[in-house]
């Protein structure tokens, strides 16, 4: 079987390659100069404060924004899916799980009805992510974590390679964020790219392979040992923070060491009706 | 009231007529109005009509055919209004709102300041099902024809458009196209249906059916149906009932489907009870 990755002088083709990306809403540089490039295989979370450009640098690299300078190259033929932050969908949109899966194979000419074969499918991807027998439910009639797998499964039914997230543990609880990630792990491991944006630094970002942190222009992208460290941290939040070990991860405090962060910390020794 | 008398009306073709029209229309608009409510464009119905009594007006004075002008007319405004929205400087109510308005007044001053050019505005404020001719049922059912096919073939873009426009737009589906044609048909199915239900009416026999239906499922596709056969039967049914009780057919077109609502209304609120009720228990 020929590998699309591969190109003729057996070097691999990256999926996405964004070069010296700047993306604009009016004269207001949302990403400035990002360059970033996205391997066959990468989970790669885009941290960074809210306004910092995540959303919109996901949305460039998918090929919903046009850069105002810079270019984003995609392999031939590369398919991606979409799964957007939870808060910005109609959940009162009549539409079953299983229509929401199915409307995603838009292109080109099909049939207003889903076809046997592509129920067959629907109820595989269903199965595999652990929403079996809610294809008639209405989407608004599930837990938060299954239905962040009913748009996972939309990108899955797509064949999408790659899988850009938008906050996907946003508004989630933590055994359903757990969920989320594990899962996401899963597809990782049987081949399909993730990218994510999320601004939760101790739930999500610490446990992905590949960090980007974001505040308009990167301001700094590897493995967690590399890029969680308070200097890149302070550049990216504006704040100073600290880095903790415990039980072999990094875990982020916010303040510096001397910094009171915490207007309504009480002060040493004070107590509660003194 | 025996079979005999409900029979009566259909030994006139100008009942056959309106009520051909008028179920087809019913159907037409219930369908096409899905879209429209479940885009948040309700408005838009009331807008367009008044927008295209600008066209007519503006038609009627230079001459041209009242069907073409008034519709491309339409058809402008309508994607006059969805570039606005895409564009975002302001909400789609608000440019519904804009553009329209300004669109039916300059139809009301050309009436006003040239006379002529007002004959037959008050069929198209109110509605005149009784002056419907073999050539409206004719237009109706070919507007309907190309309403369904586009339906149909374009059935997932539209739906994913609708749902969720920015996601589908980044994978791949021309939201912009989809926009458009979904943007002339309406026009079409506006101007098509205006003889009917008058420019006052015509926004509820858009919004009425597929609001009902929206009661009534949760699935997007039973929604479609639901509105559409729910659209025909008022159309149907109000047209009998005007002949039968002396009334404006258009407005008891929209009084019938008025009455689904309530019904709807009502057991929707007595399912919702007893939903809570069971899942309460358990």
């Amino acid at each position: 079987m020929i590998d699309p990755t591969l190109r003729s002088d057996g070097v691999r083709e990256p999926l996405i390659v964004a070069d010296s990306v700047t993306v604009a809403y009016g004269t207001a540089a949302v990403i400035t100069d990002v360059d970033l490039t996205i391997e066959v295989g990468d989970m790669i979370g885009i941290v960074g404060p809210s306004g910092s450009g995540k959303s919109t640098l996901l949305k460039a690299l998918l090929g919903g924004i046009a850069p105002r300078t810079g270019t984003v190259s995609r392999r031939s033929g590369l398919t991606v899916g979409f799964v957007p932050q939870v808060e910005k969908i109609d959940w009162n949109f009549p539409v079953t799980v299983a229509e929401c899966v199915g409307m995603a194979r838009a292109r080109g000419w099909r049939t207003p009805w889903i076809s046997k074969s592509e129920r067959a499918e629907i109820t595989g991807v269903l199965e595999r992510l652990g929403l079996h027998g809610l294809g008639s439910r209405h989407i608004r009639d599930l837990s938060g974590g299954q239905q962040q797998r009913v748009f996972l499964a939309r990108a899955l039914f797509t064949g999408a390679e790659v899988i850009f997230l938008d906050e996907p543990t946003s508004g989630l609880d933590v055994r359903t964020r757990h969920e989320v990630l594990h899962l996401l792990a899963d597809l990782n491991r049987e081949g399909v790219t993730i990218v994510l944006s999320t601004h939760d630094l101790n739930g999500i970002a610490t446990h992905l392979p590949t960090i980007v942190c974001l505040n308009n222009r990167v301001i700094g992208a590897g493995a967690p040992e590399d890029v969680i460290v308070p200097e890149v941290l302070e550049r990216t939040y504006g704040s100073p923070m600290q880095i903790l070990e415990h039980g072999g991860m990094r875990v982020v405090v916010d303040g510096g060491p001397d910094s009171s962060v915490l207007p309504f910390r009480r002060a040493a020794g004070d107590g509660v009706g003194s | 009231m025996n079979w005999t008398d409900l029979t009566e009306p259909y030994a006139f073709e100008f009942f056959r007529n309106g009520v051909y029209v008028a179920t087809m229309a019913g159907a037409l608009c219930g369908l096409v109005g899905c879209y429209v409510v479940l885009r948040n464009m309700s408005y838009i119905g009331h807008g367009l009509s008044h927008a295209i009594f600008g066209g007519y007006a503006v038609a009627a004075l230079i001459g041209v055919n009242l069907f073409l002008g008034a519709g491309l007319w339409g058809v402008v405004t309508a994607l006059t209004i969805g570039a606005i929205v895409r564009r975002r400087p302001i909400g789609s109510d608000a440019a519904i709102g804009l553009v329209t308005t300004a669109s039916f007044a300059l139809g009301i001053a050309l009436v006003a300041r040239y006379p002529s050019s007002g004959r037959n505005a008050d069929a198209l404020l109110f509605g005149n099902i009784l002056g419907v001719k073999s050539s409206d049922v004719w237009i109706v059912g070919a507007v309907g024809v190309v309403a369904v096919a586009f339906i149909l073939f374009a059935y997932r873009p539209l739906l994913f458009t609708t749902f969720d426009e920015e996601v589908a737009k980044a994978t791949g589906v021309p939201t912009s196209l989809i926009d458009t044609l979904l943007m002339v048909i309406l026009s079409a199915t506006v101007l098509a249906t205006m003889n009917v239900m008058g420019v006052t009416l015509i926004a509820a026999t858009l919004v009425v059916p597929a609001v009902v239906a929206r009661m009534l499922t949760d699935s997007f596709a039973k929604m479609l149906a639901i509105a559409t056969v729910l659209g025909a039967v008022s159309g149907f049914v109000g047209m009998n009932l005007s002949y039968h009780h002396d009334l404006p057919s258009g407005s008891t077109i929209v009084l019938v489907g008025t009455a689904f609502f309530l019904v709807a209304f009502a057991a929707g609120g007595r399912l919702r009870r007893r939903a809570g009720t069971v899942a309460h228990a358990h």
